[in-house]
């Protein structure tokens, strides 16, 4: 039996520029169903799984996802992930997810002050998630990053409370941007939001040299599969 | 207060058949700046080819338009593409010069309907190192490198190549040149025309401010001790604002309801308003006090000529203005009736009611005074004949230098701030021969590169203008694609000096035969003249942009990619002497010195050699393949070598090491093959060369004629000094 498609929303806030990305990697490179979901709109609409992508919301001339926080469908996430739905925040999305509280710490400028955009190798630090559930545990991924502002930093108390529950979910093995414990993306308390600065999209088509992305995407929808059976 | 000279004021006299006010002089003198009217070049421009079965829309236009073919729908698409300048401005402010320059290209693609898929910047700095200017120049390739990654990233477009160039001829005048390439439908294409009389005439998107007044006439002028005075003329740039304008301009075609539109560049609302009207043989009114102003007590001087960015004017047809409203509403920008259009052909501006201007738009836009300066003189050249006498102490060290000198070393510390994967096509990034963007609708795939030696131009225009072609042709053919069209950026000195504009004609003629001879037509392109500071012009610096098409595939990409594969010299080992040498990286790096000419080129030759090669790798009998081109044989073979793969290689030549080493002849491109046969196969058929010279071989580079070993380094070695010469150059900057 053929199961039905899982159902992405892709939220577009003004600035986003992965958004398509996210849609194609998804409709396209896994064969799913995807569709966009606009900043002011204060419903998800029936969705599996919700992804904030990268890009420049409104600009990002504050701090990065500061405005976008405020945005009326960010509600609507945040009542979809209080009520266990999958969130997945890459690069901006990330940096939405921690402005919005969604995730624990901030995301600084980069260590030397410049954008860097280029393939990094990250280490799956914990297959405990739904984001990594199909991927192997210390497996590295060689995934894209693309960003100015992915030095991640939180305090001493949070650092502990991510290591103590498992939350870092990936680790850069060599670390682009200062970021605290090489940490590249963390998960929340209870595990169905996950923020990442890599992005997994650009790593999910053959015909662009690299496919280690797709375990990203790939283990949500195992993981919905899963749950839905 | 005027720019005009006497008599292009006596013909605006002619033209209004009275004298002009302060508003209407503002108006004529940009709009017959050498920027806008290309008064000095436009006769010459015209020996360049611009037509093929594959060219939908030609010069003229905002960008040129060519057909890529069907998608497996059968919707047929096209892609737009130009290049053009900023190099006045990033003189005076780098950041938001160069962020500008790139917001202004991507304006010019999105015009015309087109979603932009890529940019590519070709640089000219004053070197680092520069006893007098390093300090300024290094603050100059900071700023515009960070200018261009604000401005491109935050856009969402990525920057997948370009080059960039260090000599001192650039210190007081670098240049920024921004090449950007779009892709649509056949059925999405706008021009840029103000037709139907009565309907509306919409300003939308940022408001009008006093920045960039007379940018244009500022980028018609040479440079002084005053220039720093000038940073008022710089605009400056708000990426995200462009951004919304781009998705917002193609929302809202897509309605239906706009019949024109066209992006405000240089000289601002008075362009798009006289070229608009001109393009479509209507007149245009408007009111300036319907403007969007950011600032207040704005005279009408200031807002016609006003360089604010990420603005755009469009037409729409009558009564359907609300549905081009609700979409610009939607995404958060103004969008305002300011006038209408017109049948009697004048471009009539009111200010709260009042006329301020009136003038014949298609007199404005068309009648620009048209110059054939005088050329009838040698080229200037800044070198000598001669060759000096010299001879390497050690070759070694002369490949090691090569290698880490400022145009042959690393760009990594540069194009590593631009994204240049975002939108997800980028086949191959910066760093190879060729960037190759896929269009994921049809199947097909861009390939794009910039070239434009001014070291081959300044010894002599027009053999180095031929020779920018014929290098970017090959660059595109060694990735596999066939060139088809091609766009030109020609930056030179001072137009009024015999001596200059000679060297500019001598370069267009010299263009319009190469690119008729490798059928890549000119479709539109861009002109800066009087790059000259302190009365020291530039070198003639003609960057073309050619792009080629490919079926979308995984590229061939330049590193060996096995140990004990036969490496090959597509084109034979090709032939110099001591005139010749004179305009290579090696008489640059090691001898510091220029002469001679440039390298001769067969351009039937150099056409075999690349069909040669496209049915090459196109039949996948190449594993790598890279064009040789500067620093030559030598260096061309260290960069096959970073991946840790080096070769060991014999050179069939009596030739003295330097010139068979180093020597930049074209025609030549680096093959490693499991296949060598087949290769020859395909050389014979297209009756050129191809030489077995060595095997790849684990981490060494080792060179020699047979008899005695020229070149030995461990590839680590060469890496090392490659990979950082630009970050350590840089570095005391951050200090």
């Amino acid at each position: 039996m053929k199961l039905p498609p899982m159902r992405f929303g892709v939220v577009v806030f003004p600035g986003s520029n992965c958004d398509h990305d996210a849609w194609y990697a998804v409709s396209h490179n896994l064969g799913h169903s995807a569709e966009f979901i606009w900043h002011d709109s204060r419903t998800l609409g029936p969705v599996d799984a919700v992804i904030l992508p990268g890009g420049f919301s409104y600009g990002d001339y504050m701090r990065c996802g500061a405005i976008a926080k405020f945005s009326p469908v960010m509600n609507a996430v945040r009542e979809f992930a209080a009520s266990g739905g999958l969130v997945l925040g890459i690069c901006n999305g990330f940096q939405v997810l921690v402005e919005s509280g969604l995730l624990p710490g901030a995301l600084l400028r980069n260590r030397d002050l410049k954008f860097v955009c280029r393939p990094v190798q990250l280490r799956v630090e914990t297959t405990n998630t739904p984001f990594t559930a199909s991927a192997a545990k210390s497996q590295i991924l060689t995934v894209p990053v693309a960003h100015g502002d992915g030095c991640y930093f939180a305090d001493d108390a949070t650092l502990a409370s991510l290591r103590r529950d498992d939350r870092v979910v990936l680790r850069y093995v060599d670390n682009p941007n200062g970021s605290l414990d090489d940490i590249a993306g963390i998960c929340s308390e209870k595990r169905n939001v996950m923020g990442m600065m890599p992005h997994p999209e650009r790593a999910s088509d053959a015909l662009l040299g690299c496919t280690d992305g797709k375990v990203i995407l790939e283990s949500m929808i195992q993981s919905l599969t899963t749950a839905n059976a | 207060m005027s720019d005009l000279t006497p008599s292009e004021l006596d013909k605006v006299r002619s033209i209004l058949k009275r004298e002009p006010n302060e508003t209407e002089m503002g108006i004529f003198t940009v709009m017959w700046s050498e920027h806008c009217s290309y008064k000095s070049s436009r006769i010459h421009l015209r020996k360049l080819p611009t037509k093929s079965s594959r060219v939908l829309v030609g010069p003229g236009e905002n960008a040129g338009i060519i057909d890529i073919g069907a998608a497996p729908n059968g919707d047929r698409y096209a892609i737009a593409f130009k290049i053009e300048s900023h190099n006045h401005p990033s003189f005076i402010e780098p950041f938001q010069g160069a962020a500008t320059g790139v917001g202004g290209i991507l304006r010019d693609i999105f015009t015309m309907g087109a979603r932009p898929i890529a940019v590519m910047d070709a640089l000219r700095f004053g070197p680092m190192d520069d006893p007098d200017n390093g300090a300024r120049n290094k603050r100059i390739v900071e700023g515009v490198v960070s200018g261009i990654s604000h401005y491109g990233n935050c856009f969402g477009v990525p920057t997948v190549g370009g080059e960039t160039v260090f000599e001192p001829c650039y210190n007081g005048n670098p240049l920024v040149n921004v090449f950007a390439l779009g892709v649509f439908r056949h059925d999405e294409i706008f021009f840029g025309r103000a037709t139907g009389i009565g309907n509306p005439v919409i300003y939308v998107g940022a408001k009008t401010g006093r920045d960039g007044i007379k940018g244009a006439s500022m980028a018609s002028e040479e440079f002084d001790e005053n220039s720093q005075g000038k940073r008022p003329n710089v605009q400056v740039g708000d990426p995200f604002m462009e951004k919304l304008l781009l998705e917002a301009c193609l929302e809202a075609m897509k309605t239906g309801a706009i019949v024109g539109i066209q992006d405000m560049g240089a000289a601002g609302l008075t362009c798009s308003t006289c070229e608009m009207g001109s393009r479509a043989e209507t007149g245009i009114e408007f009111d300036l006090a319907r403007v969007p102003q950011r600032e207040t007590g704005m005279t009408p001087y200031e807002i016609m000529l006003s360089e604010s960015q990420e603005r755009m004017l469009l037409v729409a047809e009558k009564g359907r203005e609300d549905e081009v409203f609700a979409v610009f509403k939607k995404w958060g920008l103004d969008a305002v009736t300011i006038g209408e259009v017109t049948g009697d052909g004048i471009l009539r501006v009111k200010d709260h009611g009042k006329v301020v201007a009136e003038i014949p738009n298609r007199e404005l836009a068309d009648e620009a005074p048209l110059y054939d300066r005088p050329h009838g003189v040698k080229p200037y050249r800044p070198a000598p004949m001669e060759a000096p006498e010299f001879s390497s102490k050690d070759l070694n060290a002369d490949l090691l230098a090569l290698v880490g000198s400022g145009d042959l070393c690393s760009k990594r510390w540069i194009w590593q701030q631009y994204d240049y994967m975002v939108r997800t096509n980028t086949i191959a990034g910066p760093g190879g021969d060729a960037a190759i963007v896929r269009i994921k609708e049809t199947g097909t795939s861009v390939a794009m590169s910039l070239d434009g030696n001014g070291r081959y131009c300044a010894l002599d225009p027009r053999e180095g203008a031929k020779l920018i072609v014929a290098e970017c042709c090959r660059n595109i053919s060694t990735v596999g694609a066939t060139p088809v069209a091609a766009t030109n950026n020609l930056n030179f000195g001072n137009p009024e000096r015999p001596e200059i504009m000679a060297q500019l004609v001598e370069a267009i003629e010299g263009m319009a035969e190469a690119c008729a001879h490798f059928e890549t037509p000119i479709t539109g392109g861009n002109v800066s003249l009087y790059n000259e500071t302190l009365g020291e012009a530039i070198w003639p610096t003609p960057v073309m942009g050619i792009v080629g098409l490919l079926p979308t595939t995984r590229p061939v990409t330049i590193p060996f990619k096995h140990q004990g594969r036969t490496v090959m010299l597509l084109g034979g080992i090709g032939t110099t002497d001591a005139t010749r040498f004179g305009g290579t990286q090696y008489a640059k790096v090691i001898l510091q010195s220029m002469w001679g000419l440039p390298p001769a080129l067969d351009m039937d030759y150099e056409k075999r050699v690349q069909s040669a090669i496209r049915d090459i790798v196109n039949h996948g009998h190449a594993e790598s393949a890279h064009d040789v081109s500067d620093g030559g044989l030598a260096v061309a073979l260290a960069e096959c070598a970073y991946s840790g793969i080096g070769a060991s290689i014999e050179i069939p030549t009596h030739a003295r090491p330097e010139f068979a080493l180093f020597h930049e002849g074209p025609s030549r491109i680096l093959i490693s093959t499991a296949v060598p046969e087949r290769i020859e196969e395909i050389a014979r058929k297209y009756n050129v060369e191809a030489l077995r010279i060595g095997v790849t071989m684990n981490g060494r580079v080792r060179i020699g004629d047979g008899s005695a070993t020229w070149i030995d380094s461990p590839v680590d070695r060469l890496k090392q000094v490659w990979e950082n010469a630009l970050a350590e150059q840089l570095a005391p900057a951050h200090v």
